[in-house]
């Protein structure tokens, strides 16, 4: 599929155009607030809400990009019109050239809340997606890539079970398993490890660096943790508080792949990159208490 | 300290049963079912209620009668009570079959399209309030015949809470799920018959549970206009003034109102998935 030289271990310098799959032009998303006559008589209006305003982004192929942001800025908004989900009210987002106006299985999703289905069970769930996008491949192999992701992802013995079964993190275990299961070009995860304990946590993270190393596809992440963004990230997008949220910077991470948390956390550049992240998130986060207190 | 003692004073053996609030909840039912029927029969000998209320004991052996001899045929008024409940039941599983597959396919259809639902809810809306008996004239004008009629009525009253509820269901989906589907590009179809329609299945459910509900009413009143079944069972032996047989069938048609809804009680339990 990917014709284009695969990038360095370094970040991939931005102004190779060629080399850029995902593109953003002037995204905004502004949802619409309460009007009309009935709402005026029952004085229930509201006025439009500008989520995220102007977003420019270049991401190249097979970078793992993250974005981290204080919590309602819009992070989801961004990710779900990227993947399709919701229409940008203004600019667009480009995919290999091509504008993207509906999703597809070339961008396999991770949802923040999980998004399995209840009547499904484990095995079922992650069937669904293999079955929906490679109907032509024999059901003994389709199984096999079902059997290997609920490996992978440390889910053996539950197969059988249903979500409402499954602990919080398991189930968004599943979730990740049926992204990865569709082999997708891009992968989109909305906080992908957010409800995981620190152990299994920390053991998913390496898991998805090596496959990420094995399979170099191109990855957005969304999350809070700071840690989490430099072990895995080439490049790490900073968004400002809503409303009207765009990106304050974007951090180029150095650090050599394959990666592992001590190797990160050692290398000298990981302190100061450490530092620039927690003083955005703390100034952002200052300014949404703020913003709340007046 | 005391709770102590009275949490293990409950769990000893001796009369551990006693402290099981099912046990505790039957040994009430009994007592009061004692007290009811104590008060039914004292009440009845002495006179106290209206002219012609049946003692308990009489009713009670007519219940035994009716049950021990279900099935005997001398003529259509002379009739037992097990060959009516058939007949009633008979009419039931027809009409509501027949309103179960006008409605569930048709509740997936106006559910799934925005505009479709907006445009027919008002029908639902308007007829779902009617009476079901309010039909009777027009079916015996259309079909001029009792039986058909009786499944006319069933089907027309059993149509509605189905329909309106696999409509709201299939609108109501998840849109989570919706997302899923949509990103793996699944089609239509199979985005419909994988997701939606299990999705919208525990309402499909309570649906058709409020349909049979309302069916095993409309049976009992539409049949005491038509003929056979239970309903005119009720009727004939009102038209003989024997109200121990009245009671009876009451009896029996809750009974059976009771097996029926746990059937769907059960189904219902089958596709909750922990909810
Ligand atoms: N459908 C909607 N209608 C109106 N406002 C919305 C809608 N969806 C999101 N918003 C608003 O847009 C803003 C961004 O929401 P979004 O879910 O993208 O935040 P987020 O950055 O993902 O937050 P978190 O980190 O808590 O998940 C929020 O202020 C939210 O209230
Ligand atoms: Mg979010």
């Amino acid at each position: 599929m990917n014709t284009y030289l695969s990038s360095n271990n370094l970040a991939v310098t931005k102004d190779n155009a060629l080399n850029t799959q995902i593109s953003l032009r002037h995204v905004s998303k502004v949802f619409p607030g309460r009007s009309g006559w009935f709402n005026k008589i029952t004085g229930q209006t509201s006025s439009d809400f500008i989520a995220i305003a102007d977003i420019n982004l270049d991401i190249e192929h097979n970078t793992f990009v993250s974005i981290i942001g204080p919590s309602g800025c819009g992070k989801s908004t961004l990710l779900n019109i990227i993947a399709g989900l919701s229409e940008a009210t203004n600019g667009n987002v480009m995919i290999n050239g091509q504008i993207v106006n509906k999703p597809g299985p070339d961008r396999g999703m991770v949802f923040q809340s999980y998004a399995l289905m209840p009547w499904m069970t484990v095995e079922e769930n992650i069937m669904f997606a293999v079955e929906t996008v490679y109907p032509n491949v024999s059901v003994t192999q389709q199984k096999r890539v079902v059997k290997e992701k609920i490996q992978l992802v440390g889910l053996t013995g539950a197969e059988k079970k249903r979500p409402h079964e499954l602990s919080g993190g398991m189930r968004q275990r599943v979730g990740i398993a049926r992204a990865l299961a569709i082999n997708p070009e891009i992968l989109l995860m909305d906080e992908p490890f957010g409800a995981l304990d620190a152990l299994t946590r920390g053991f998913l993270q390496e898991e998805i660096e090596r496959i990420w190393e094995q399979q170099r596809k191109t990855a957005i992440m969304i999350t809070h943790s700071i840690e989490e963004a430099l072990l895995l990230s080439d490049r790490i997008i900073m968004m400002t508080k809503g409303p009207a949220a765009g990106i304050d910077e974007i951090l180029e991470v150095p650090f050599p792949r394959p990666r592992d948390r001590t190797t990160v956390e050692n290398h000298p550049a990981y302190l100061k990159l450490k530092q620039e992240m927690e003083d955005h998130l703390y100034r952002e986060t200052r300014a949404v208490e703020e913003a709340r207190i007046k | 300290m005391t709770a102590l003692r009275a949490k293990s004073r409950g769990n000893s053996p001796e009369n551990s049963w006693l402290d099981n609030e099912n046990v505790q909840a039957l040994l009430l039912f009994l007592l009061s079912l004692g007290i009811f029927l104590l008060f039914w029969e004292v009440g009845a000998r002495m006179k106290l209620f209206a002219k012609g209320v049946p003692t308990a004991s009489l009713t009670i052996k007519e219940l035994w009668y009716w049950i021990t001899h279900p099935f005997y045929n001398n003529g259509p008024n002379d009739l037992g009570i097990g060959w009516n409940l058939l007949v009633s039941l008979r009419r039931v599983a027809i009409g509501y079959t027949l309103a179960s597959i006008i409605a569930v396919p048709l509740g997936i259809l106006v559910g799934i399209s925005k505009v479709a639902f907006k445009a027919f809810n008002p029908y639902f809306q308007l007829l779902k309030p009617v009476s079901p008996l309010a039909w009777l004239p027009l079916g015996l004008y259309l079909f001029r015949d009792s039986e058909l009629t009786g499944i006319f009525i069933i089907t027309i009253a059993s149509i509605w809470p189905t329909l309106t509820n696999t409509a709201f269901g299939v609108a109501g989906v998840n849109s989570d799920y919706l997302d899923v589907s949509k990103t793996l590009g699944a089609s239509r179809r199979r985005t419909i018959f994988k997701i939606i329609i299990p999705a919208a299945l525990p309402n499909i459910i309570s649906g058709l549970r409020i349909s049979m509900g309302i069916s095993w009413l409309v049976i009992v009143a539409a049949e005491m206009l038509l003929g056979t079944g239970l309903g005119y069972f009720i009727w004939n032996e009102w038209n003989n003034l024997y109200i121990p047989n009245i009671l009876v069938a009451i009896f029996i048609i809750g009974i059976v109102g009771i097996l029926l809804d746990q059937i769907f009680a059960y189904l219902e339990k089958l596709v909750s998935f922990g909810k």
